[in-house]
């Protein structure tokens, strides 16, 4: 019986051998990756704005609305572009600590700092609304609430959640970078500080360039946790999300008019904004030229370092860590108040609770799988510059686009394109769709820069030992690249589970995980703070298990 | 075992034309060198052969099998990379029995092929290392017998030797020669080191943008180099410019700058044609008596370089030509500099060509 199973093994590698080098199904195979991502992924929002257009008319004809609009898409950006700096600033020292401290510490404050991205934004928002507005958080030291929900919680927030990707990147840069660089300036004279601003920034300026955009993409992104802090205050998703449980019943065309509109101008807006930063950033100087030697000696040594190490672990651990971790409290008292057997037998809102759960994770692993599928061939072609240069080089721009546009107006967009297009089509097909849209660009990112890595010479060298290029791929690439594709699954698969904007945007009875969070917290649903705690925390719980199940994958195989 | 050909083969790079027009035939059991300065094809070549790149036009074989539209998988060719390219998440066993295994040998078969390459190249004790656990001769030895075990009737080099020690290279080099004739393969060595060609070679293809300017064995490229550039890149050569006075038989009298007169090997020149005579440094001999005979070059001693084995000088003429003569270092006592000399030379070792038209540094530059 395993003989036949071996020999039915070895009959399927032999025939899809006979196929991978067969030059008709190897173009077919990258055509149709090309295709499917214009047709199912660059396209669809494009088209379902261009088609609701009309309903624009809507908020023209309204001043105040259109006033209300843009002055929610204007908070957007500036609080994008105000965090992603603060968080710059407050990621370089961080980077710093990590990549060139001594302490053996340092490995658990690089795993601490993941924390506030694994943790599902909807959870996160309402951890930190409770830290910091409500009763039993910072607050109770202070008479009433120390901060209300508002922009400055809304920016507190988004500084959290974007901390992780900044430093992560910075993180990744100096670890790449050649240490002689700084070495030959320090022996040159230059102290620490000097050697770090004159010689490892300049060099280093892509990687900055690059940590900015993303914590500025996932500011302008962020839904579900920005809606639960913001109180009164809109920014643009903020404002989308009002218009559609204002009215998406009651006046369904005055919803699409404003839904449409800010959606448009978002996806404009931080087109153009992305292209500037594209084309502007390399050509950024850094502005400090001068040099202090005395002042900067002072700063690069024992004390100064001490302090600004300090300084640094004080701002991660009170404005990021703690603030993100802060919904265990509740959790744990809800362990303690008996509500636990009507959690764990689903009754009440507990049934909707764990449905959601599980939308929630099959969709993530449908997402992944889906598009580890279709991102696959198009990472190929990317990273093996399979369509030259110029070509390879376009489709490796245009994958980042969904990056780049607010989720919530992704999933507008997308929403009237396959309403329009499929009005029956079901909404877990229609959510399905809009996840891989938004995915789309991590999978095949990690996918094309893993595959870059690996040098042609072993590809090659296969070949001429007598491997087909479906061997070739499955005993020499795969093996060479699986844990960085590995990590980008689970990044496509937590992305998915806390994506909130894109959610809300195009169903309307399916519910996910934090779309339930979001609407007990917004009283949509009613539910009691402890019930609401236990909630996010069972999510945040389910995401560490996740970050520890990969530590332990890949842990020491960073090949 | 197969003889090679390739016939008319041209390959471009966007606006670079990488070959142009190459028509070549290794012949059976031959160890075969392309040689030439970095960008002169050789392995744009050599990657032609082993289908690693498709040809614009031409025709390649591998025996009688034309191999223009063959896979490089189905060309029973073993390539050695420069950079080795060993799998790094495989040990050196898994390495070798890559080949047996993928082209679906049985596994007792790949087993008994993995030993007994092993066994050539002297790594069996290793067999369970990684990669990069091996030093740079280790990991050269491993990528040859990996490309042995895979089966292969061709072996293609590409300065498989470029990223060892000096001391290593000069002994792996005779050690794959030695295999490969053991093995009665066809094996094709891309190198940019003369010396290393010269030594391990049967015949050497020398080539230069593209193109192929002479093929030989390395006796026939050093004694007659068919162009300046080969003159210059095997071996060493003095060039000194000159005009034709007259035609001597087999010699040509011959007039250096400054009318200083001097002989060399070469016919077919027109009288007052202009001429560049090629002596390589080993050939002259420093007369030190007061002899007068023909053919002498009359200098002053510039410079004096210890070599080890030789001693390098180098001597103004009064032409104000500038030429190198090596001599053996422990023969004769070393003369100083400012030294009055006087260089004699057989002139039928020497060789006349026409001055190049674009220039003489242009001609030889690599």
């Amino acid at each position: 019986m395993r003989l036949e199973k071996s020999s039915l093994k070895k009959r399927a590698v032999n025939a899809l051998n006979a196929l991978s080098s067969k030059k008709p199904v190897k173009y077919t195979t990258y055509l149709s990756a090309v295709v499917v991502f214009f047709v199912l992924i660059l396209l669809p929002p494009i088209i379902g704005i261009i088609i609701k257009g009309g309903a624009m008319q809507q908020v023209f004809d309204q001043p105040a609305l259109m006033g209300r609009a843009l002055t929610a898409i204007g908070s957007s950006f500036v609080i994008a572009f105000v965090v992603s700096a603060l968080d710059i600033l407050a990621g370089i020292p961080m980077a710093w600590l990590i990549t060139r401290g001594r302490s053996k510490w340092l490995n658990i404050l690089d795993t601490l700092v993941d924390i506030p991205f694994i943790v599902p934004t909807a959870a996160l928002g309402y951890s930190l609304l409770l830290f910091w507005s409500g009763p039993q958080g910072i607050s109770s030291l202070f008479n009433g609430s120390l901060v209300s929900p508002g922009w400055l919680l809304v920016m507190l927030l988004h500084f959290t959640f974007s901390y992780p990707v900044v430093v992560r990147v910075l993180v990744g840069a100096l670890f790449d970078y050649k240490m002689e660089y700084e070495r030959a300036s320090r022996t040159l004279g230059a102290v620490p500080l000097v050697a770090f601003r004159t010689v490892t920034s300049p060099i280093l300026k892509p990687a900055f360039i690059a940590s900015f955009v993303l914590s500025f993409a996932r500011s302008l992104s962020e839904t579900g946790a920005t809606f639960i802090v913001a109180g009164a205050f809109e920014n643009g998703p903020v404002f989308i999300q009002n218009m559609k449980n204002q009215f998406s019943t009651s006046n369904p065309i005055l919803y699409e008019g404003a839904a449409v509109f800010a959606s448009a101008i978002l996806i404009i807006a931080s087109c153009t904004i992305f292209a500037l930063i594209w084309f502007l950033g390399p050509r950024l100087k850094f502005p400090f030229k001068g040099l202090w030697p005395t002042a900067e000696r002072r700063l690069s040594y024992s004390k100064a370092a001490w302090s600004r190490n300090t300084v640094t672990l004080l701002v991660f651990i009170l404005i990021v860590l703690i603030p993100a971790l802060f919904v265990a409290l509740p959790a744990f008292q809800a362990v303690f108040t008996g509500i636990l057997p009507a959690v764990f037998s689903g009754s009440g809102i507990w049934n909707s609770f764990w449905q959601s759960l599980f939308v929630s994770y099959s969709l993530g692993a449908i997402v992944t799988i889906l598009g580890f599928v279709m991102g696959l061939p198009m990472a190929i072609l990317i990273a093996r510059k399979k369509l030259g240069k110029p070509l390879s080089a376009l489709l490796d721009l245009l994958v980042n686009i969904p990056l780049i546009v607010p989720s919530i107006a992704l999933g507008v967009s997308l929403k009237f394109f396959w309403k329009e297009s499929f009005p029956f089509m079901p909404e877990l097909l229609l959510l399905i769709f809009a996840h891989l849209s938004i995915t789309y660009p991590y999978i095949v990112k990690s996918m094309s820069a893993a595959f870059e890595r690996v040098s042609m010479d072993m590809e090659e060298a296969a070949r001429t030992l007598g491997a087909k290029p479906f061997s070739v791929f499955t005993t020499i690439v795969l093996p060479l690249t699986k844990y960085s594709i590995l990590s980008g699954a689970i990044m496509v698969f937590t992305r998915s589970v806390s994506e909130t904007g894109a959610t809300v945007a195009v169903v309307t009875s399916l519910k996910t995980a934090p779309v339930v969070i979001v609407d007990w917290v917004r009283g949509t649903i009613p539910a009691t703070s402890l019930e609401i705690g236990l909630g996010a925390g069972i999510l945040v719980l389910l995401s560490f298990v996740i970050l520890f199940a990969l530590r332990l994958l890949t842990k020491g195989k960073g090949r | 075992m197969p003889n090679i050909r390739v016939v008319n083969l041209t390959k471009k790079f966007g606006n670079v034309t990488a070959l142009e027009n190459i028509s070549l035939e290794i012949r059976d059991q031959e160890y075969f060198s392309l040689l030439g300065p970095s960008g002169c094809g050789k392995t744009t070549l050599l990657r032609l052969i082993a289908g690693l790149i498709e040809p614009d036009t031409g025709e390649i074989w591998i025996g009688n099998r034309r191999v223009d539209d063959v896979p490089p998988e189905d060309r029973d060719i073993g390539f050695v990379f420069q950079t080795f390219a060993l799998f790094p998440h495989m040990s050196v066993w898994d390495n070798v029995l890559y080949g047996p295994k993928v082209k679906n040998y049985n596994l007792k078969e790949a087993e008994t092929i993995g030993d007994e390459v092993l066994e050539l190249v002297k790594l069996h004790e290793r067999l369970d290392a990684f990669p990069n656990e091996l030093s740079g001769g280790m990991m050269q030895r491993i990528a040859v017998a990996r490309a042995l075990a895979a089966g292969a009737k061709t072996l293609l080099l590409d300065e498989p030797l470029g990223q060892l020690d000096a001391k290593v290279r000069n002994e792996i080099r005779y050690d794959i020669r030695k295999m490969a004739k053991d093995l009665n393969l066809t094996a094709i060595h891309v190198t940019h080191d003369q010396s290393e060609a010269m030594s391990i070679s049967d015949r050497i293809a020398v080539m230069k943008k593209g193109t192929i300017v002479q093929i030989g064995s390395p006796q026939e490229l050093y004694m007659n180099p068919n162009s300046l550039f080969v003159a210059h890149f095997i071996g060493e050569s003095n060039f000194l410019e000159a005009e034709v006075l007259a035609s001597k038989g087999p010699f040509l009298e011959l007039e250096l700058r400054g009318g200083f007169k001097a002989l060399g090997r070469g016919n077919g020149f027109r009288k007052n044609e202009r001429v560049v005579l090629a002596v390589r440094p080993e050939i002259f001999t420093i007369e030190r008596g007061v002899i007068e005979k023909e053919n002498l070059l009359k200098g002053e001693i510039d410079k004096v370089t210890f070599e080890g084995t030789f001693v390098r000088y180098v001597i103004k003429l009064e032409s104000q030509d500038t030429v190198v003569v090596i001599k053996p270092s422990l023969a004769e006592s070393w003369l100083e500099i400012g030294k009055k000399v006087r260089l004699s030379y057989s002139p039928e070792k020497t060789h006349v060509f026409a001055y190049p038209k674009a220039g003489l540094m242009d001609e030889i530059a690599v």
